[in-house]
């Protein structure tokens, strides 16, 4: 009887345990939806997951396919507590996108505690897969150590020998100012002075005035979004250019050029790993995005969460189950990459997305044919020399093998 | 070279005219916002979004009617002014005599419809807006280099400054205004419409901020986020110098702006929160604010 009603107690249990675990491949698409990375990102991410879902017709491996979506204000407490919520409650399975390298680090560690999936494409900190990597995260599109590589790089080699910095008072700032810092001087330039501001700051003018004071050849932007709209405009205004020195955008999305306009963006050099016009592929893909998203063309990010969520379907399909989050980014990592937007890629042992990278110039005016025509490419940086070596990254994960 | 706490002279006037550029943002914001609680005794939350408004107006002028910006300087602000006393007319009028936290709930609610609308549609990333050509370029200050438009929103502001105090503390309409504050039932005895010059002096507060913003336009970006930005610094301005206060307001506006632009040279992590630091100092010693009336 004892054994009988032990049996019954535990049949109870087992439909909650079938709910918590779900028949339903969750995805949660975390990131700012009305803040200042809201274009970079936002919605257009969620509609890029869905395109991806939709490729896989809405099914994997006979489990129907939901994307959910929250908005974390750019608040790492916040952003840390959906996710929470998010896979205790309703039964999320992976998180996606999290720009904003503060949240990021908060999310990621949430996800490897609850062994479930963290697929990162906003956020730019290369700590995702340094010193803080998890068994859990994937960091998809780009990181500091890319940009760094890519623009801080090119604009020494082209004969931007001192630095002054304008860093955003945050994590990827800091990381940004440090990861470009490193580059600058290990190719023979100097590094003047920096001075940090706050996330979302309106009025850049002053600052700027510190950098012109500096007598620096280049004034390296070491913010995002709205931020470095507005350092790029205030130096316009403020005669900084026509002085004689340089802005080196570190990080600068398509949504930024498309707000600055050609007029005062034309000329500014950018690494990013996606551009929509790069060839017949992503042009296709991207035309389609923009048809369901205001005719907007997509950020590297919003490409990043669609391959990402591509990627993490072909994994669960191989796998024939979602729940053991850490089996999934291992077959992730044992699969190889192939996505129209990316091409043939790899996610290494540290979670890294290996593809290349390129470095872009922002038009003149005269030079584009058609709306959202911004870019001309430099150089492409093969995907063996676009991220940071996997021996210099500090990855737990790694240094613990040896 | 002479040094201030080790920033050169030089530079610091350079920043100090910097903070007086964004102190004049704030004295033209923080003015409006006087007029409406020192004559409505409405805490309105909703001016952030008007200033927005405005300069969305002049954008959309530009974008779809070809009106450049020196028109849209005018049509844009009586636009939203309009739209302004519509909302007073319809909305604020019946919950007037009621606790000011029901107006104050009321435009808060109004902004996030306004501001909510403002970026499904435009996104948050802003739309340029070009500098009118008459006032491109700068001048060589020897310590500084000042952008023309710059000295333009500067005096423009001190302008519209003196003027909206000229005419609520020295003219007929001024002391009707203050005398149907103070009385309106008595004030209507006389035969002065009173609901009629309170819908005018919200229009008319609306309208500032709808200035502001499209003064703002070629600076910034025109952003639906603009106003939010900018509306709690602004009010903390009100509530430093005095609720209701509109010589206050302006001398505030204008004062913080030069101390978070002195805050932005010697200590810059600090610069977004010195006016709330500022805020909760004064309201220790003097909560009804610097210029405030003694309640």
């Amino acid at each position: 009887m004892r054994i009988a009603s032990r049996l019954l107690a535990l049949a109870c249990l087992l439909p909650l345990a079938a709910l918590a675990q779900g028949k339903t491949v969750k995805i949660g698409v975390l990131n700012d939806q009305s803040g200042l990375y809201t274009d970079l990102g936002g919605p257009g991410s969620v509609v890029a997951a869905k395109m991806a879902a939709e490729e896989f017709g809405n099914k994997v491996a006979g489990m129907p396919i939901e994307i959910v979506t929250a908005d974390h204000q750019n608040k790492p407490d916040i952003a840390s507590s959906i996710a929470t919520k998010w896979i205790d409650v309703d039964g999320v399975d992976a998180i996606l996108d999290v720009p904003n390298s503060g949240c990021a680090l908060a999310v990621a560690k949430v996800v490897a505690d609850k062994n479930k999936v963290f697929i990162d494409s906003g956020a730019a900190t290369s700590n995702l897969t340094g010193k803080n990597c998890t068994p859990n995260t994937v960091h998809w599109t780009y990181d500091t150590w890319a940009l760094a590589n890519g623009t801080g790089k090119e604009v020494v080699k082209a004969g931007g020998k001192t630095w002054f910095f304008l860093t955003a008072d945050y994590e990827f700032g800091k990381q940004l100012e440090k990861d470009t810092r490193a580059v600058v001087e290990a190719n023979g330039g100097k590094v003047l002075g920096s001075v940090l501001h706050p996330l979302n700051a309106s009025d850049f003018s002053s600052f700027l005035l510190q950098a012109q004071s500096s007598k620096a050849n280049i004034i390296g932007l070491a913010n995002a979004g709205g931020d470095t709209i507005n350092s790029i405009k205030a130096a316009s205004e403020f005669g900084i250019v026509a002085g004689g020195q340089k802005l080196a955008g570190l990080l600068v999305f398509l949504s930024d050029v498309h707000s600055l306009g050609l007029k005062t963006a034309n000329g500014l050099q950018l690494t990013s790993a996606f551009y929509w016009d790069h060839d017949e592929k992503t042009r296709a893909w991207s035309k389609k995005f923009a048809a369901k998203h205001n005719g907007r063309m997509p950020t590297m990010v919003q490409a990043g969460v669609y391959a990402g969520v591509l990627h993490y379907l072909k994994a669960i399909q191989a796998l024939k189950s979602k729940d053991d989050g850490k089996a999934v980014v291992e077959k992730m990592k044992a699969l190889p990459t192939d996505d129209p937007l990316f091409g043939k890629g790899t996610i290494r042992a540290d979670g890294r997305k290996i593809h290349p990278v390129y470095l872009y110039e922002v038009k003149k005016p005269s030079e584009s044919k058609a709306p959202w025509d911004y870019y001309k490419l430099i150089r492409e940086i093969p995907a063996d020399q676009a991220f940071r070596p996997l021996a210099q990254g500090d990855c737990p994960l790694i240094t613990a093998k040896k | 070279m002479t040094t201030v706490f080790g920033v050169p002279i030089q530079a610091l006037f350079g920043q100090l005219l910097v903070g007086l550029i964004n102190g004049s943002f704030y004295a033209l914001l923080s003015l409006g916002l006087a007029i409406i609680f020192g004559l409505l005794n409405i805490v309105n939350f909703a001016h952030g979004a008007f200033y927005m408004l405005g300069a969305l107006g002049a954008w959309l002028l530009l974008e779809h009617f070809g009106v450049g910006y020196w028109p849209a300087l005018i049509i844009s602000p009586l636009v939203v002014g309009l739209f302004g006393a519509l909302i007073e007319r319809t909305m604020l009028k019946r919950i007037r005599g009621l606790d000011p936290i029901y107006g104050l709930l009321l435009t808060f609610g109004l902004a996030l419809i306004i501001q909510g609308v403002a970026r499904n549609y435009f996104g948050v990333s802003g739309e340029p807006y070009d500098m009118p050509p008459q006032l491109t370029g700068g001048k060589n200050l020897g310590f500084m280099f000042l952008p023309n438009y710059r000295a333009w929103v500067v005096l423009v502001s001190v302008l519209l400054c003196a003027l909206t105090w000229f005419v609520t503390e020295r003219t007929r309409l001024g002391s009707y205004l203050r005398a149907a504050t103070e009385n309106p039932l008595l004030v209507q005895a006389f035969g002065i419409n009173v609901p009629r010059l309170i819908t005018l002096t919200y229009g008319l507060g609306v309208g500032l901020a709808a200035l502001a913003g499209v003064m703002a336009a070629p600076i910034y970006r025109v952003s639906p986020l603009m106003g939010s930005d900018l509306i709690i610094v602004v009010f903390a301005v009100v509530v430093i110098g005095g609720m209701g206060s509109i010589f206050g307001s302006i001398l505030t506006g204008f004062a913080l702006g030069v101390i978070e632009g002195l805050t932005k040279v010697y200590y810059p992590e600090a610069s977004s929160t010195v006016v709330f630091v500022i805020m909760a100092l004064v309201l220790m010693v003097k909560p009804t604010g610097l210029f405030g009336r003694t309640a």
